[in-house]
Order: structure tokens, then sequence, then C-alpha cells
């Protein structure tokens, strides 16, 4: 018996026949996940509980077959693609929500909680939780914590990390720790801080503790529409320097609202060059200022139209839309490469404009999505991969478009995690000396490099020779008839 | 590739975002990838590509699909996933050796019985016949139907009881009460004029009590959503073929379809027969003059009922009418045009109930599995009436109520408001 057989039966008495995947047709549908990158991993493996959870660890560690953890593949850095093969091990079974706690505005969930059910369960307490990525319908709180996701309200109020308080995670020798705390003290390292968007590199998170808000007494969602990109932009600068944080600022170009009005209908207006979807929460009187302070800096700049939404529909409407942007890209092509490149918010007009020629250089349209108001882009490259060369084109197109961002003072990734798409253009960023100093924190967590090894750092691998899917054949083994 | 292969333009339109899966009722209750519509779109394109062959472990994930549709709603790039699931299993369905059930409901029910009204009707009234004379309570006390096959005495159990009442489709003319709003046909339905024939009558009367002269067109057939469900399109294209020549001759404002999962059938008409050059137009011509009853009443508008009826009612989206044909809010709209009727919704009111046309019988386990969750989100809301819009859903609900013994009745949402027209004289 092979390595990998004897491994495959020890885990399917541990987790159950029905929950270790080891055919070729059924590991294909775990090669992917959001992003561009594909692999095909060696086994798949849903635990359903901690104890079984280090148990698989310890018996990959004995096999030493790298592990890598998945949560619902939504990801877009290519964190839970098998580069390389390997064991993933998928969390989408342990998803309970192990406690709700109203008094202490806080929660305890299994890795594998969708996002939005986790703010559902808590409506009931007049709580929610604050992180929303667009992916939230589908996307886990295990994977957030991995890649410390962002979302369109991250402006006020952070990233995953800022409600993150603790978590219980297995490390490599199969050994299972609590890292921080359920408050919101810490004593000590912050532990819990360098597991949030350590993308599974250096344990494998099976509890979390959250911090919960209470949910604002108002919201009030406002659409500006504009005729050009630019103005747009002017329109955000002005609001921050008027020192303004709204909850979100987001904009959308016009491939964007075309393609989310084909998909929604969310009232978008079609000949807009750029829209802006501007929301405000907090007190009532509080919220009715600061509207009317944006409409009038909105005004400033001769937009097209200004709507506020009226009722909860409305804005839920609005939102859906843009939430829906990137998969509504699929309507326009069958491949986009999102680029996840954040800026100082004073450089929005001079990369929007660096982007449009890179576009045009590659020949490929790129659609620009941007939480504006922290200087967040995600210019998407749009591409087909059945075309020969045409991944390589979009990919290039991206890093230039990252280069662009480091280059005007910015970073590599806002919310995506660095993963394999972001791997080689580290040393855009960082002097070998930087990666070298974060590299020496892995022994400190694992024996072996066995969890989700290879990424984040350059290993000199192009991400074109990963993400390069197989041509089509339309002949081979099942080609319809 | 072939007429009956998903199209590579449909399947490439998913970008893996993974916004469906928790639109999928399979996902949902397993947990895993490969029983996810992004999942099965990754087969179809591996099969594509050349990478895997249609082998039985590939295709049980398809199988296993109940095609609900949900995942089209949730999907942001438009795939058209209904489309490509039928076509899919189109292709598995002329290479495969099928189980006996699927043989059974794929070569005779499907193709022998139900395209056939005569046949169809002589078993419904064997089937009356069994129900009456006793056999049925002998036979089930007996055991020996259990002793044979458990899953055969399991899927006798959820059979739905045949009244006596038969809808006619002899080209009868109900004529309107009141000034005449609109002229329309019905769909009458395979089974459904056969064992819902007093429900039937009922979508009539309420069609004619808001001004509509209503034809029960003579020589409709079955819509063929069965047929296509289990990937046999071409018996599909046979029936919709004639089903065009039937109702095109009849010189309607609409066509009402109270079933949706025939409404959607007929719908998509259009798109089955694109490449026939003999129907595709008038396939769009009668596709597009279709209406669900509840669509229908909802625009005409309805012309509100005034009997009180003092029940509390939840509401069970069918597929294929809030998935499939998008319509959420105009039965939902009937029911509170009710007066006395309290609308109670459950939890996940759109999420399938586990009926699936032929699923039932052919994934009976997996069927089972969804019905009991669908009960359970029932049960928390209290309501003495479940309202539902579709023959498949309103079956397999009821036999969801009835073993697990709840003081409960299944209707359609026509029903009540043929009771509450039916309750005004006598306020």
């Amino acid at each position: 018996m092979d390595k990998l057989t004897s491994m495959i039966a020890d885990m399917k008495l541990v987790v159950g026949e029905t929950y270790v995947i080891h055919t070729v047709e059924d590991l294909l549908v775990f090669e992917y996940d959001g992003s561009a990158d594909k692999a095909l991993p060696d086994a798949v493996v849903l635990p359903s509980n901690t104890t079984e959870v280090a148990s698989i660890v310890k018996i990959a560690l004995e096999n030493e077959i790298p592990i890598i953890a998945r949560g619902a593949g939504t990801g877009l850095s290519g964190g839970a693609v098998a580069k390389g093969g390997g064991l993933v091990l998928s969390l989408t079974r342990m998803n309970k929500i192990l406690e709700i706690n109203s008094k202490d505005h806080m929660a305890i969930v299994e890795p594998g909680v969708v996002n939005i059910d986790l703010s559902h369960s808590a409506e009931k307490y007049g709580l929610y939780y604050a992180p929303d990525p667009s992916s939230q319908k589908a996307c886990t709180i295990g994977g957030n914590v991995a890649e410390n996701s962002g979302g369109p309200h991250c402006l006020a109020y952070g990233v995953t990390t800022n409600h993150i308080l603790g978590m219980e995670v297995v490390l490599s020798d199969g050994s299972t720790q609590w890292l921080g705390s359920n408050t919101r003290e810490f004593q000590g390292y912050d532990l819990r801080g360098i597991m949030v968007g350590s993308e599974g590199t250096l344990g494998i998170v099976t509890k979390i503790a959250v911090r919960l808000l209470k949910k604002p007494e108002s919201v009030r969602t406002l659409l500006a529409v504009f005729k050009h990109i630019e103005q747009a932009s002017s329109a955000v600068s002005g609001i921050i320097a008027a020192g303004i944080v709204p909850a979100a600022i987001e904009m959308m170009d016009h491939i964007c609202i075309s393609a989310a009005e084909a998909a929604v209908k969310a009232g978008y207006p079609q000949d807009a060059g750029a829209i802006l979807l501007v929301e405000v929460d907090g007190l009532t009187e509080e919220v009715a200022e600061e509207t009317e302070e944006i409409e009038r800096i909105c005004d400033n700049y001769n937009p097209i139209e200004i709507r506020k939404a009226t009722s909860m529909e409305d804005r839920e409407k609005l939102w859906e839309g843009r939430k829906g942007v990137l998969g509504a890209l699929g309507r326009l092509a069958p491949n986009y490469y999102l680029v996840d490149g954040t800026i100082p918010r004073t450089k929005l007009m001079e990369v929007l404009s660096g982007i449009s020629d890179i576009a045009k250089k590659s020949g490929l349209p790129i659609a620009n999505l941007l939480h504006a108001g922290d200087g967040n882009l995600h210019p998407s490259v749009l591409y087909d991969e059945r075309i020969p060369g045409q991944t390589k084109v979009a990919l290039d197109a991206g890093a230039e478009i990252l280069k662009l961002c480091v280059d005007s003072g910015g970073v590599l990734s806002g919310e995506h995690g660095i993963g394999l798409e972001k791997q080689e253009y580290m040393p855009l960023m960082f002097t070998q000396e930087d990666m070298d100093a974060m590299s020496k924190l892995k022994p400190a967590f694992i024996t072996m490099d066995m969890l989700n090894p290879g990424k984040i750092f350059p290993t000199g691998t192009p991400h074109v020779q990963i993400s390069q899917g197989p041509a089509v054949a339309r002949t081979g083994a099942g080609a319809y008839k | 590739m072939g007429l009956d292969a998903p199209s590579e333009e449909d399947m490439y339109k998913c970008v893996h975002c993974g916004f469906c899966l928790q639109a999928c009722p399979t996902y949902l209750e397993t947990g895993l990838e490969t029983e996810s519509p992004r999942g099965r779109i990754a087969l179809m394109k591996a099969v594509n590509e050349g990478r895997i062959g249609i082998t039985p472990s590939v295709t049980r994930h398809w199988d296993l699909c109940i095609q609900c549709r949900a995942c089209e709603v949730a999907c942001p790039s438009g795939v058209p996933y209904g489309k490509l699931i039928e076509s899919t299993m189109s292709q598995v369905n002329s290479r495969r050796e099928k189980s006996w059930t699927t043989k059974i409901v794929s070569n005779i029910i499907l193709k022998r019985i139900i395209p056939h009204r005569n046949r169809l009707l002589l078993i419904i009234k064997f089937l009356r016949l069994y129900q009456l004379t006793g056999i049925q309570k002998v036979l089930r006390n007996s055991g020996l139907l259990n002793l044979l096959s458990p899953y055969l005495s399991e899927l006798e159990k959820s059979a739905p009881q045949v009244p006596a009442t038969i809808l006619e489709t002899s080209g009868q003319t109900i004529r309107a009460i009141g000034v005449k709003r609109s002229r329309v046909a019905l769909l009458s339905g395979c089974i459904m004029p056969l064992v819902n024939g007093p429900e039937m009558e009922a979508v009539i009367r309420v069609l004619t009590r808001n001004g509509c002269d209503v034809i029960v067109t003579q020589n409709q057939v079955c819509c063929g959503a069965i047929n296509s469900h289990m990937g046999d399109l071409q018996t599909t294209r046979k029936l919709a073929k004639r089903n065009i020549d039937a109702f095109l001759n009849s010189d309607v404002d609409a066509v009402i379809v109270a079933s949706a999962g025939c409404g959607i059938r007929m719908k998509e008409y259009g798109d089955l027969l694109r490449n026939d050059t003999a129907y595709a137009s008038k396939a769009q011509t009668l596709s597009s003059l279709v209406k669900d009853i509840h669509e229908f009443l909802a625009e005409l508008p309805i012309i509100p009922p005034k009997g009180h009826l003092n029940y509390q009612v939840t509401y069970q989206d069918s597929c294929h009418l809030s998935h499939a044909q998008r319509i959420t809010e105009p039965p939902r709209m009937l029911l509170r045009s009710i007066p006395g009727i309290k609308l109670i919704e459950m939890d996940n009111p759109s999420k399938c109930c586990g009926a699936g046309g032929t699923y039932t019988i052919t994934e009976r386990d997996f069927s089972l599995r969804l019905l009991d969750s669908k009960i359970k989100d029932i049960d928390k809301t209290q309501a003495s009436i479940v309202a539902t819009a579709n023959p498949g859903c309103v079956i397999q609900l009821q036999y969801g109520i009835k073993i697990n013994c709840h003081n409960r009745t299944v209707k359609y949402v026509t029903d009540l408001l043929d009771e509450s027209y039916s309750s005004e004289s006598t306020v």
C-alpha cells in the first residue's frame, strides 16, 4: 500500500467514508477557489470537530503530506488551492454557531459558519458582525480569519482582525491551543493577531471568538452618479478631506455598472461613467447632518443625479448590485483577474488613469471596482483562459497594476491576502531582510513546513504556470456528443 | 457538439465565485463541493475539456441535483444552470445503464404512459379503485408490500388520494362571470386533471369569477417537464410541438398554467425549439403567451375576494415558480387579498421541499431528507394551512405532514381564493 492509500484509510477511520474524497473526478471540484489559480489536491478531508481535525493533522504529519485548509473556496488569491498537491482540509461541516453572548456582545463560532449567517443569528439581539466581504453570503468566518478579509464597511469599522477576540487553533503537531481571549484586552504577545491573516500557514483555526456590534440607530445610503470617473474620484477626496468617515464609500466604473445592472437590476443608471455608493450610519441626527454634507460635497463635482435609498428594500437592492459585481463580470468574460492593490486616497485619479493606460496596452478590458474610501482598488482584468496566451496577458497586466500601486506609495493587498496570486510580487514591497524576518515566525508555530506551504513568500515559480488551466480539448475522454 | 450537449458558452459563464453554494439544498445538506452547482459545472467543464469521462461517479453528482434552480437566482454571472443540467442529463441518459427504477420511470411511465391520456386515465382509475375498495388497507395491514420491497411500500404511502372528479379536456369554454376582461386557454396538464380534478375546477371558477372566458383546449398533452427533467429532450420536443399546434389555434390572450413546473417548461419552449425551422417562431409565440396563474391574476388585477377565511397560512415557494420563473410576490399578494387570512412566513420558504419532479422516486433518501428539514420549518410557524403552487410540492408536503402526524392541510393558493369567493354570498 502506498503512503497516500494508507493515509486515506486512516482518515476514513477518523471522519467516516463519505468525508474523505480521493477519486480524480471528485478531486476536480477542489482544484479551484474564487481566484484564477488551479491545482489538483491528492485528497480532501472534511472533519466535523476539533478532535477530528487534530487527528487528521497528526496523520498528515506522520505521512509528511502538506495540509491546505479550505472554507467555502471563495478566496481570490489562491489561498485554498493545493499548489503542488497535498491534503485539502475543508471546514465546511464545522458550521455551528456555538454561542451568542448578547450581554458581552460576542459570539463563539466554528470556522465553517457563513459570514452572513452570523449576522442573521445575532439580529434578534440587535447585534451584527461588522466585516462584510462582498462574498458574505457564501464565505466562511474561518476563511475571513485566514485572509484578514475586509469589505465595504471596513472603512469605518476596520477589517477582520479588529473583530476577532481569540481562537482555538490546532497546531502542526496536532496539539490544540487557545490564542487570545474572550475580551478585548490582550496580555502578553498578541498571538491572535499573528494568526489572523496568516493564510493557513501557521495553524488550523477550529473555533473563533468574535466581537459583535450593536446595530446602528440609523442608516442612510446614497447613490451619486457622475459622467466621468474623475468627478467621482474628486468627490471621494472631497468627502474624506471634510473629515467625514462614512461607513462605506464604494465606486464602480461603467463596466461594473452594466454588469451589475444586468445581474440584479439595482437601478444603476446605464449612461454613467462612474457611481459612488455612500453609506452613513450612527445616531439619527448625526446621520442626517452627515448625509446633507456629503450631498453638498458631491454637488460640487457636477453629478448627473444623487439618489437616496428611501426604504430598507431600496438600500438592499443598491448593495446587492455592488456585492454581486464580481460574479456579474462573468457575463462579460469567462475569467477575470481581480487585483487587490491599495493606494493613498490622494493618488486615486493618477492611478486610475495609469490603469486605463495598462488596459489599452494589454488590449483587455479592465473593470474598476473600488472601496474608494480606504483606497482599496479592485481593478479586474477580463479575459478568456481558452484563448491561448490570454491568461498570461491578463496576469501581466495585473502585475503592472500592482507595481503602479506600490510605486504610488500603496500596498499589494487590501483584503484578499497574498496566497499564490501575489507571492512573486512581494519583493516590490519588501526587501529580502523584511521577508526573512517574517519567515522566522513560522518555526515558532510549525515543526515542518506542512501547512499551506509555498504560499505568501516568493518561490521563483511564475504565477502564470500555476494558473494556466488545461487547454480546452473537446476530444478527450468525456467530450459531449 | 450536438444539439443536446451543454452549451460551452453557458458553461464558461461560471467564474466559480461560489455565490451559489448557500442556495443549493444538496450542498447545504452535505457540505460537499461535489454536491454543489459550482462543483457540478466544474465537472461539466472537465468533461468538455476531455479531462474525464462521463463515469458513474460523475453522473452520481449530477443525478443528485434536484434541478430546483435556486442557484440561478444566487448567480451574479447569469449562468443558465437549468438549461445546462438538462442538456447534461440528456448526454448522460444516452450512454448509461439505468437502474430499474430509472428504467421504469423514464421508459415506461414517461414515454408510454404520461403522453397518452387514455392510458394514464386507466391507471389513475385503477389507483382510485385500489384506494376505495379496501385493497389498499388490506395490503398495507398485511405488510406484504413491505416484505416485497420496503422502497415500494414507502412510495405507495406517498401516492396521492385520487378524487372522483376528473377535468375533461374537450375544448369546452367556460364563460366569464360579469364583464368579460380576458379570454384564456388553460393547460390541464397530464396528471393534474386526474388527481387534482377539483383543484383544477377551482382554478376555472377563480378565472371566470375574474371575468375570463376559459377554454380547456382540446388535443393538448403533457408539457414535457418531467421528460426534460430526466434528460429526455426528444420526447419533450415532440410534446411541445403538439401543444404548440393545440394552443396556437385557440386565439386567446394568454395560456394559463396552474402548475409551476409546467409553467416554466412552456415558457422555455422557445429555447427548446430554437433550432427547429418549422417550430422555432411558433414556440416563441406560445412561450410569450404562457402565464402562471398567480402572475396572471396579479397583473389582471384580481377582483379581491370578500369571503372571510379564518386561517393562518404559510406559503412554500415552489422552486419552479420562485427560482425558475422568479415569481414570489404575486402568490403572497393573492393570499393577503383574502379577508381573514394571516400569512406567516416560514424560515427559508424558497428552499426546496425535495419533490423535484421524479426526484422523489429516483432519489428517495435525499428527497426525504429535504422534506424533513422543510417540515421542521413549517412546524415552527404554527400555521394550519400550507399553501403552494405546484402539484409535486403538494403531494410531497402532504406526505411529510402525514408521516409526522401533523394536523395541517396543504392547499393551492387558488383553492383558498376559490373558497373565499364561494363563501361571499353568505357574507
